[in-house]
């Protein structure tokens, strides 16, 4: 079966895309890039960066921008499945959904209007479990958004490696926040995948931090040899 | 030992970790004995050594599991503890001569517990995730538990602990896989 992976460059639709790849077949990526830092589908803070990920795996990318209004970005998510649909045939889509409802069910809506299959391999999973497999699997995730205390500004930029996930289980533990950082609390980008050809390199990067709240700019980056 | 019967598209697809998986999860987590298999694969050793059976649910559009009827005929001799969902109420419905008709509901909706019975008992109604096309008509032998304002939402056969759940329990209901294990438990 073709499928198109709805991407966000962070460790959810990345890993999910892999999974994908080991049973069917991953035609493109698709991204919806939201000018609303609210939005709950789509908004993401290095966004436009999937592009060059897409580069990395080999693999076309379909990107659609939404104003990012409640409802309106819907369409606009159908817009980008239609086109994907369109170019590269794909039959179904697959998503990073991990426990978010409002987000699956969403997606599912559009993709049954589509007469397009869902796919959510991420969802529901035992947390523990999925992130030591991320780690396993060799991927490589950076931290590039931090939304909870405790997490200060040295998280940003920090890669989930064992230590890391040790920290990140205190934390979780003791915070009662989610592993996965699904609850919001953590974003991340991925820089290499077992399915990219070459990783990112970030070459220049900006931190925007205040109150448990901050974002990594990523500046610049580039493709560079594993 | 609990079968856990996979009605996707086939052996070990994709669909697997979404609709199987976290069934699996849970039982792995209360200590639950069990097996999983296709259910192309069910055959008679299965279905023998099982003290219950839990048939999970599929994608939307994972229609094939409805083409082959005869794969779940078995179900009409199995007098063990049966849970059924989305899915795979469709499945036991159909076993037992119930048509599928149209009734599209994705999302969190409201349940309302409409006949006493100890799976829901103490309930009056819940929230529950749902992601079906189609409902189905309720089988002369079963009676129907719960309904949303649109579908008939909860199943069980008369006399047996066979039941059919249209939402899907393992996403925010697990308790009623909890009280379904408690069922099957007591039923040894």
């Amino acid at each position: 079966m073709k499928l198109g992976v709805l991407f966000s460059g962070g460790k959810d639709s990345t890993f999910a895309c892999w999974k994908a790849m080991q049973q069917e077949e991953v035609v493109c990526l698709i991204t919806v890039i939201s000018r609303n830092p609210e939005s709950y589908m789509f908004h993401t803070p290095n966004i436009r960066l999937a592009a060059l990920q897409a580069e990395a795996a080999g693999l076309p990318l379909v990107e659609v921008e939404t104003a990012g209004e409640k409802e309106e970005e819907l369409l606009d998510l159908k817009r980008a499945l239609l086109s994907a649909k369109e170019r590269f045939g794909i039959e179904g889509v697959v998503t990073g959904a991990v426990l978010s409802v409002y987000q699956a069910a969403r997606v599912q809506r559009v993709c049954l209007e589509l007469g397009l299959w869902c796919f959510n391999p991420l969802w529901s999973p035992d947390q523990e479990a999925y992130m030591e497999e991320l780690i396993d699997a060799g991927f490589k995730i950076v931290i590039v958004g931090v939304f909870s205390s405790p997490f200060d500004a040295s998280w940003l930029g920090r890669e989930i490696d064992r230590r890391t996930l040790d920290e990140l289980r205190e934390i979780a533990r003791k915070y009662r926040i989610t592993l996965t950082g699904e609850g919001g609390e953590f974003e991340t980008f991925v820089v290499d995948a077992p399915f990219f050809s070459r990783r990112v390199a970030i070459e220049e990067a900006s931190r925007d931090y205040r109150n448990y709240n901050g974002v990594l700019r990523i500046e610049r980056a580039g493709l560079v040899a594993k | 030992m609990i079968l856990v019967v996979d009605l996707c598209y086939r052996d070990g697809s994709l669909s697997r970790d979404e609709f199987v998986g976290p069934v699996e999860r849970f039982l792995r987590k209360t200590g639950a004995p069990f097996c999983t298999r296709h259910y192309t694969a069910v055959g008679a050793p299965e279905v023998e050594a099982a003290d219950a059976v839990i048939l999970c649910g599929t994608a939307l559009l994972d229609t094939g599991f409805a083409e082959h009827p005869e794969r779940f005929r078995w179900l009409l001799a199995f007098e063990r503890p049966v849970l059924g969902i989305s899915s795979g109420m469709r499945a036991l419905a159909a076993a037992f001569g119930a048509a599928a008709e149209p009734c599209c509901e994705i999302g969190m909706t409201d349940v309302e517990v409409l006949a006493p019975d100890p799976l829901f008992a103490g309930e009056e109604g819940f929230l529950a995730y749902e992601l079906h096309e189609y409902a189905v008509q309720v089988p002369d032998t079963f009676i129907p538990l719960a309904a949303s304002d649109r579908c008939v939402q909860a199943i069980r056969y008369r006399s047996l602990p066979l039941y059919g759940l249209l939402f899907h329990p393992e996403a925010r209901n697990e308790w009623i896989i909890e009280r379904f294990l408690g069922l099957a438990k007591a039923a040894q």
